[in-house]
């Protein structure tokens, strides 16, 4: 049942905390080597979704085949060889406050890829400069870099372990629009470059349109549409009308018409 | 425009995969660099070992042969940017399908950006100690300046306050005494009741050997009216409510709410500081006095059931021999401690920064210095009544 070309798909997924049910029934396709734009309003389970696949958050029901393996029946170990193949970017950045970037971005390649210390410090070197950061930003703590630098370098350390899928949670949230845009650039280069699959849970729409494949609205506990930009705009929902053709949407896209 | 170019099977299956290979094979026109197999992380240590040993013959190669690479990723791109100079790495990227091209262009300018390898670590050196005392004692005397100029502050703002009745902040003064005093109260009685018990069977065991059980009861009066009492329920509040305080503003420091009020033309002094020191003021002396009674009490239990000595005999003997003046010196040491507390507590809030790791050091700190400050100003206080004849 499962199409080979499809990087995650989740079926029927139920996620409820005590009494509010979040999702209900959800089905979800993503495939390999898209970017996927998540969009929803506030409240309708859009990071709940990225936890729950990701394997933060059990759901009630449902089943979530990653890379063609059911994480939901998968012993442990096997279970966190295939989550090795994800890099998560929490909104934050979540990076260790102890560490510096460079300790931050090596600390998966030890303790995953076994590598030595220096050996991995080195890699590092390289995932940081693949994420734009200068090569002094190593040596800093995450508390001395600005929300942009911070931003990067949590990709960076996403990027650790060459990771199929990339999971974004609202990566532009909080960055100016400049930053916001190479940020964005950034994203489409890596995933054009390193074949990335990408589930990306934004609000910013010159996100979606500069970089996405396809968008998904979560509405009412469940997947809306699931479709490109053009056919999610043209959808005949009050909330998606609102979304796309509000002014916002409007100035979005008017600009990346210009753009493109 | 959907993304339709499918993507290269980076690690089809990771287990069976075969090693990355770097060889130099001679051929009739010189030698060849053939590079083979997966060059990803998961091979990164033996490619490692195969990039240094060629990285000076590889300069020599007639030819980069890069037919046989099964897999690549950013670890054995980057590998690869180290293996070959411009001219044969641009040999092997119009070799190579665009995908892959194209990951190993992206890692080219990142390894052509990134740093001269991990930063050096500063050594330790045995100055270091020195530096480091240094450090500390000017952090010490930062902090003894900083609580003197918050006592400052916060007399002025106490002076200026209230002459006023209008601006004194009752709704905030009560519920700090409420949590600062009514609640501190269970765990001082109960914690004094204990250490009571115990300073009366040190006494009933020391004074046994001399004929003197007796005298139990003057230790536990002396010592609970005098120092114990005062100083159980400021280490207490200390604790409880210097933590309290350091993590209350702390977390409004690290939510811009102080600057807010700052910015709203108030005082972060009269609004925050005030009502919390005046309301520890009023509430140490009292939780000294339940702290004391309630020592006696435990002394008084001990006595009854080791010494046969009755509880009306304890308080008689307590009324004849202890001096009103023991009980006034322990209570007078009560507000001290309590500004004290409180004002430390305060300081260390308002030098959070905007973390939530900085606001759980300050809290620490607060506690550590407040038991410190405590116990000094006791012990100089103890030092000054003997001198004094009291």
């Amino acid at each position: 049942m499962s199409a080979p070309d499809n990087a995650i798909e989740v079926r029927g997924l139920v996620n409820r905390f005590g009494a509010q049910v979040v999702h209900e029934g959800l089905d979800l396709d993503v495939r390999r080597g898209e970017i996927l734009g998540v969009v929803g309003g506030s409240g309708t389970g859009k990071s709940v979704l990225l936890r729950t696949i990701v394997g933060l958050n059990r759901p009630a029901a449902g089943t979530i085949r990653v890379l063609g393996a059911d994480l939901g029946a998968l012993p442990p170990e096997a279970r966190s060889r295939v989550e090795r193949r994800f890099g998560v970017l929490f909104q934050q950045g979540a990076l260790f406050s102890s560490l510096t970037v460079t300790e931050n971005v090596a600390l998966p390649l030890i303790e995953h890829a076994g590598l030595r210390r220096a050996e991995a410090e080195r890699l590092a070197g390289l995932k940081i400069a693949l994420a734009g950061l200068p090569p002094e930003a190593g040596a800093k703590y995450p508390s001395d870099l600005s929300g942009g630098m911070v931003k990067r370098a949590a990709l960076a350390r996403a990027l650790a372990l060459d990771p199929d899928i990339l999971f974004l949670d609202e990566p532009t949230a909080g960055l100016d629009p400049i930053g916001a845009a190479a940020f964005d650039r950034l994203i489409a280069t890596l995933r054009d470059a390193l074949g990335l699959t990408v589930f990306l849970v934004t609000h910013d729409l010159d996100t979606l349109y500069a970089i996405t494949d396809r968008v998904a609205v979560l509405s009412r506990r469940r997947v809306l549409i699931n479709a490109d930009l053009a056919t999610v705009a043209a959808c005949d929902d009050a909330w998606v009308r609102e979304y796309f053709l509000g002014p916002r949407g409007r100035a979005a896209a008017a600009t990346h018409k210009e753009g493109s | 425009m959907p993304h339709a170019s499918p993507v290269p099977p980076r690690a089809a299956d990771p287990a069976v995969e075969p090693p990355g290979t770097a060889d130099l094979a001679p051929s009739p026109d010189g030698r060849v660099l053939r590079i083979g197999g997966a060059w990803t992380l998961r091979h990164h240590a033996a490619l490692r070992v195969r990039v240094e040993a060629l990285r000076a013959p590889a300069r020599e190669a007639v030819r980069v042969d890069a037919s046989a690479l099964d897999a690549l990723d950013t670890a054995g791109a980057g590998l690869l940017c180290e293996l070959l100079d411009g001219p044969r790495l641009e040999a092997v990227l119009a070799a190579l399908p665009p995908e892959r091209a194209a990951l190993l262009r992206t890692v080219r300018e990142a390894h052509a950006r990134r740093g001269d390898g991990p930063p050096a670590r500063r050594g330790y050196e045995p100055g270091d100690v020195l530096a480091h005392i240094g450090r500390t004692t000017l952090a010490f005397r930062d902090h003894v300046v900083g609580v003197c100029g918050l006592l400052g502050l916060t007399l002025e703002t106490l002076a200026r306050v209230l002459p006023r009745p209008g601006r004194w902040r009752v709704t905030s003064l009560l519920v700090h005494l409420e949590q600062t005093g009514l609640d501190a109260v269970p765990i001082v009685a109960l914690l004094t009741f204990l250490v009571g018990a115990v300073v009366a069977f040190l006494g009933a065991t020391v004074l046994a050997s001399f004929g003197a059980s007796v005298y139990t009861i003057d230790l536990v009066a002396y010592s609970f009216l005098r120092e114990f009492g005062v100083l159980l329920a400021a280490i207490l509040v200390a604790g409880r409510t210097a933590s309290a305080f350091a993590a209350q503003i702390g977390s409004m420091r690290a939510n811009e709410e102080v600057d807010a009020i700052r910015v709203l033309g108030l005082s972060p002094v009269e609004l925050l500081v005030l009502p919390r020191a005046l309301a520890l003021v009023v509430a140490l002396p009292i939780l000294t006095v339940v702290a004391m009674a309630s020592g006696l009490v435990g002394g008084m239990l001990v006595c009854a059931l080791k010494l046969d000595l009755s509880p009306a005999m304890f308080l008689a003997t307590v009324e004849n021999n202890v001096a009103l003046r023991h009980f006034l010196i322990g209570l007078a040491k009560a507000p001290v401690f309590a500004f004290l507390i409180a004002l430390i507590g305060c300081h260390e809030g308002f030098r959070a920064a905007g973390s939530a790791q900085s606001v759980g050091e300050r809290t620490t700190s607060a506690v550590v210095q407040s038991l410190f400050a405590v116990i000094v100003v006791d012990a100089v206080a103890a030092l000054f009544c003997m001198e004094m004849g009291w």
